[in-house]
C-alpha cells in the first residue's frame, strides 16, 4: 500500500501532517489527520489560582489568545458564582467582536481569497496575498491592513497588549473604557461596517459571479453533511460571546440546546494512539468512526456550522447577507464546507455591526465592570465560539480557588473528525487510479481543509496565503517512490 | 556581513503568537524585507524544510529561533537550526526560559497524559489508550516524535548566542532588534537583546511610596487604586524581578506584571529574585505574623516562577525513578 504524507511544511515540524493511504489498485483507502504536538495545559494548569487562568490559558494560542481569554473569563464567573455588571459583559463583547474583525478578516483575504480571486489551480507564485493585492488593487491590502490595526487598537486599548492581551478576570473586566476610547472604537467600528460591505461586494463579484467557483463550492468532494453546532442567543441567532450552544442535525432539525455546564451530557472526547489530539463526537449519538451523518456522532463547529444551527444574525445587514446565502445555496442547512468562506464574511459583517451597537450602548462608559465575587469557588464552565469553532473551559477548584481540574475543548479540535472526511473525500473525489497527482489537484484537496481555518496548536494562519505542502508518496516498504511539492521555492 | 543578511525565522513548541508578534511590526515589515534577505519563514513564506538540510553549515546569518523543547521534533529543528546558521537567537519567552509551556515541569509525560487522555471528564476512553510513537492503522505505519518529560529552553539544547524576552516581544523592541542586525551594531555574544537594563518598576507610571505590606491580595479581591503601586496595594507584581522593556503594559490596565521580560539584568534566578522582593514589602513585627502574611501568597511556585521555570535553578520537579 502507498502513503502520501501531506506534510503542510509551515506545520511539518510539529503541528499538523496528513497521511493518505493508497490501495494495491492506486485508490484511496484512508486519509489520517496526525497532529504530533501537546503541551498539557490540562496537568500544569492544576494547583493554579483560577483567577490567573485567563492569562496562562491564552498561552494556548497566539492567533486567538482572546478566545482563550473569554471562555476562561466566564469559566471563572462560573467558579466564583458571580455575574459581572452589565457594562462589564458589554465591554467583554466589544473587545471580542473587535477580535472577530481582525481574525476573519486575515483568514479571508490572506488565506481563503487566493484560492478564489486567483483560481485553485493558478501558479503558486501568484497564488498567495501578493497575488490577490495585484489582481483586486493595492488600495484593497491598505484596507486589510487598515482592518486589522483598528482591530488590534481597540484590543490594545482594553487589554493593554495585541498579543496574549489581558482585562477579563472574574466578575468582569479590569477596567472601564473612557469617553474618549468610546469616540475613536465608534469611529473604527463605523469604517469597519464598511469594510465588511465591501468585502462582501467582493465576495460577489469575484466569486460568486463565476459559474466555475460556484460548481466547485457545489461539487460532492466539498459536501459533508454532518451535525453542526454554534452558540445562540435567547432568539436562537448567533453570537460569539454568549448564549446557549445549539446543535442541529443534517436535516437542520435541533437536536440540543445546552447551557455551558450541560457540555458533558453532549460532547464526550476519543483518544487515538496515532494522533496527540483528541476527537470530540455528540456523546447522545455516539461514535461510529470517521463518517458524516445523521447516525453518526461527528460535527461540525465552524462559521457555516453556526450560520446553520441558528435561525439568523442579530444585526440588519448580517440578516440580510444570510438571507441571501441559503437562498443562493438552496436553503439551509448548507453542507457544502466551501461556503464556510462565504459565511465567514457574514460573520465579519455582524462583528462589526456589533461592535457598532455596543458602542453605541449608553451604559458601555459605566465605571462599574466588576463584581467582587463573595461565594466559595467551586466549579464553572465557561463556552465562547473561537473562530475556529465553540471553545468551552472547565474548571474545578479546592475551596481557596486553587485548580484541582481543568478540561479544555479547543475550537480547531471540534472539527478533526470533520476535517479528516473532508480531506478523504476530496483525495477520493481527486486522486484516481493510475493519474499524475498535479500540483492543483494537491491544492484542491487542500482547500477541502483550509475552509475549516485549522489552527493546530493555533497558528496555521499561514501567511501569506497558503500552506506549502510536500506529497510524499511511499510504497509498502517505505520507500520513497515519488516528491511532489507546490508552492516551495 | 558582506550583502543582504540571510535571515530565517523559525518556531518550535509554541503557541504562534511569537510568529504573530513579528508580523506586529505593521508597514515596517516591508523595510525588513528590503534590508534582509528572508531565506526561511514557514508562516510567511514558502519554503520547504529539505531546503535547510540542504544548506551549507553556517549559511543563514541570523536565525530567530521562538518556541520551546517539547519534543524530539523541536530538539531535531533545534540541533539542525544551530548547524545551519551563524547567529542563532532565542527569540520570546518559550525559547529563552521556557515560559508557561515550561510549567508542565511540575509534572512528566506520564502525569499529563493521564490527565490528558483519561482523567479529563469528557474523555471516553475504556481501554486507557494514550498516543505512541509508532502505531500500525490497518491501512500503514504512523508515527508521532516523542513527547519528553521536561520541557528545555533553546539554550539548554544548543548553544544560543543572543535572547530576546517577552511573551510576546513587543513590536518596537523586535523592530529594534532587526535593525541592530542590519546595521551590525550588536552587544556582546550571550546578551539579552529587545529589551531594557532595568525593572519594569522603572518604567511603571503608577506612583510608588511606601512598600508595607500586611496582606496580599489576588487580582478578583479588590479594585486597586490605578494610579498607585499594585504592590504596594497588596497585589503581587512581577515588576522589580522582571526586566525592563515592554513599556509595562499589563499594569496599564490595573493588572500587575506576571514577568514574561523574564530576570533583570545580573539576576540568575528570577522566581528567587522574586521572592525577595515580596518579603521585602512584608510590614511584620512578629515571624509568626510575616508567616501569616506570606502564607496569603497563592500558589508560590507557579506565582514566582510562571514564565521562568524550565530556566529556573529549579528547572523541574524531581523526576520519580
Amino acid at each position: 500500500m502507498k502513503k502520501i504524507s501531506i506534510d503542510p511544511i509551515t506545520r511539518l515540524e510539529g503541528h499538523g501532517r496528513i497521511d493518505i493511504f493508497l490501495d494495491e489498485e492506486g485508490e484511496v483507502a484512508n486519509a489520517y489527520l496526525v497532529i504530533p504536538e501537546l503541551r498539557g495545559f490540562e496537568k500544569f494548569c492544576q494547583g493554579r489560582p483560577v483567577e490567573e487562568l485567563p492569562r496562562i490559558t491564552a498561552r494556548i494560542c497566539g492567533v486567538c489568545p482572546e478566545a482563550h481569554l473569554m471562555a476562561s473569563a466566564k469559566a471563572c464567573d462560573a467558579v466564583y458564582h458571580v455575574d459581572p455588571p452589565p457594562a462589564g459583559k458589554k465591554l467583554r463583547e466589544l473587545f471580542y467582536s473587535a477580535f472577530y474583525v481582525a481574525d476573519h478578516t486575515t483568514h479571508f483575504y490572506i488565506l481563503g481569497a487566493p484560492d478564489f480571486v486567483m483560481g485553485p489551480d493558478a501558479d503558486p507564485a501568484v497564488r498567495n496575498i501578493l497575488g490577490v493585492i495585484a489582481k483586486v488593487g493595492v488600495e484593497t491590502g491598505g484596507k486589510v491592513i487598515e482592518a486589522r490595526a483598528r482591530s488590534l487598537d481597540i484590543i490594545k486599548m482594553l487589554g493593554a497588549r495585541t498579543v496574549h492581551p489581558i482585562g477579563a478576570i472574574p466578575g468582569g473586566m479590569s477596567k472601564p473604557l473612557s469617553a474618549e476610547e468610546r469616540v475613536d472604537v465608534e469611529e473604527s467600528a463605523r469604517w469597519m461596517v464598511d469594510f465588511a460591505q465591501f468585502t462582501i461586494q467582493l465576495f460577489n463579484d469575484l466569486v460568486l459571479a463565476n459559474k466555475e467557483y460556484v460548481d466547485l463550492i457545489l461539487s460532492d468532494p466539498y459536501t459533508l453533511p454532518t451535525y453542526y453546532m454554534g452558540l445562540v442567543d435567547d432568539k436562537n441567532r448567533v453570537n460569539f460571546y454568549d448564549g446557549l450552544v445549539r446543535v442541529v442535525d443534517p436535516e437542520g432539525e435541533e437536536l440540543v440546546k445546552y447551557a455551558p455546564a450541560q457540555y458533558l451530557d453532549n460532547v464526550a472526547e476519543r483518544v487515538e494512539p496515532w494522533t496527540y489530539v483528541k476527537i470530540p463526537y455528540l456523546k447522545k449519538i455516539g461514535w461510529k468512526g470517521f463518517v458524516g451523518g445523521k447516525d453518526s456522532g461527528v460535527y461540525q463547529a465552524t462559521p457555516l456550522s453556526r450560520l446553520n444551527a441558528a435561525d439568523g444574525m442579530a444585526t440588519p445587514l448580517a440578516q440580510a447577507e444570510y438571507e441571501r446565502m441559503y437562498e443562493t445555496l438552496g436553503g439551509k442547512p448548507v453542507h457544502q464546507t466551501l461556503a464556510t468562506h462565504w459565511a465567514r464574511i457574514i460573520e465579519l459583517l455582524y462583528a462589526a455591526e456589533r461592535l457598532l451597537e455596543l458602542t453605541m450602548d449608553p451604559e458601555i462608559t459605566d465605571r462599574n465592570v466588576r463584581t467582587i465575587p463573595t461565594e466559595t469557588p467551586t466549579e464553572g464552565v465557561g463556552i465562547v465560539e473561537a473562530p475556529r469553532g465553540t471553545l468551552t473551559h472547565h474548571y474545578v477548584t479546592d475551596e481557596q480557588g486553587l485548580v484541582t481540574e481543568c478540561n479544555l475543548i479547543v475550537g480547531t479540535t471540534n472539527n478533526i473528525a470533520p476535517m479528516s472526511i473532508s480531506i478523504r473525500q476530496a483525495a477520493q473525489g481527486l486522486i484516481k487510479k493510475g493519474e499524475v497527482i498535479s500540483e492543483g489537484l494537491l491544492n484542491m484537496v487542500e482547500m477541502a481543509f483550509r475552509a475549516y481555518d485549522p489552527c493546530m496548536s493555533c497558528a496555521t494562519h499561514a501567511l501569506p496565503g497558503r500552506m506549502p505542502l510536500e506529497v510524499r508518496i511511499l510504497d509498502s516498504t517505505g520507500q520513497l517512490v515519488e516528491r511532489l511539492s507546490q508552492g516551495l521555492a | 556581513m558582506a550583502g543582504k543578511p540571510r535571515v530565517a525565522f523559525y518556531w518550535a513548541g509554541s503557541c504562534g503568537g511569537c510568529e504573530i508578534a513579528v508580523l506586529e511590526i505593521r508597514e515596517r515589515i516591508l523595510d525588513l524585507a528590503q534590508a534582509v534577505d528572508i531565506i526561511f519563514w514557514p508562516v510567511a513564506m514558502d519554503f520547504k524544510y529539505q531546503d535547510v538540510e540542504a544548506m551549507e553549515d553556517g549559511s543563514i546569518d541570523v536565525c530567530f529561533f521562538n518556541g520551546a523543547i517539547r519534543s524530539a521534533e523541536n530538539e531535531h529543528l533545534a540541533r539542525l537550526f544551530r548547524a545551519k546558521s551563524k547567529t542563532l537567537v532565542a527569540y520570546g519567552s518559550c525559547a529563552h526560559e521556557g515560559c508557561i509551556p515550561g510549567l508542565a515541569n511540575l509534572s512528566d509525560r506520564e502525569g499529563i497524559f493521564e490527565v490528558v487522555y483519561r482523567e479529563n471528564p469528557s474523555v471516553e476512553n475504556p481501554e486507557k489508550l494514550v498516543p505512541v510513537t509508532r502505531y500500525d492503522l490497518p491501512e500503514g505505519e504512523v508515527e508521532l516524535p516523542t513527547f519528553y518529560d521536561t520541557v528545555r529552553t533553546l539554550g539548554q539544547t544548543v548553544p544560543v548566542d543572543y535572547s530576546v524576552p517577552g511573551c510576546p516581544p513587543q513590536a518596537h523592541q523586535s523592530w529594534a532588534v532587526f535593525e541592530a542586525f542590519v546595521k551590525g551594531e550588536l552587544p556582546p555574544v550571550g546578551s539579552v537583546i529587545g529589551a531594557g537594563e532595568k525593572t519594569v518598576c522603572d518604567e511603571c507610571e503608577h506612583v510608588k511610596e511606601e512598600k508595607k505590606v500586611k496582606q496580599f491580595f489576588r487580582i478578583h479581591e479588590i479594585v486597586p487604586d490605578e494610579k498607585k503601586c499594585l504592590l504596594e496595594q497588596g497585589i503581587i507584581c512581577a515588576g522589580p524581578a522582571t526586566r525592563s522593556g515592554c513599556g509595562a503594559l499589563c499594569p496599564t490596565a490595573n493588572l500587575p506584571c506576571r514577568g514574561c521580560y523574564g530576570p533583570p539584568p545580573g539576576v540568575v534566578d528570577q522566581g528567587a529574585k522574586f521572592l525577595s522582593a515580596v518579603a521585602s514589602v512584608v510590614d511584620a513585627n512578629t515571624e509568626e505574623e510575616a508567616a501569616r502574611i506570606v502564607s496569603q501568597i497563592a500558589d508560590p511556585i507557579g506565582t514566582f516562577y510562571r514564565f521562568g521555570l524550565a530556566a529556573s535553578l529549579l528547572r523541574r520537579r524531581k523526576l520519580d525513578q
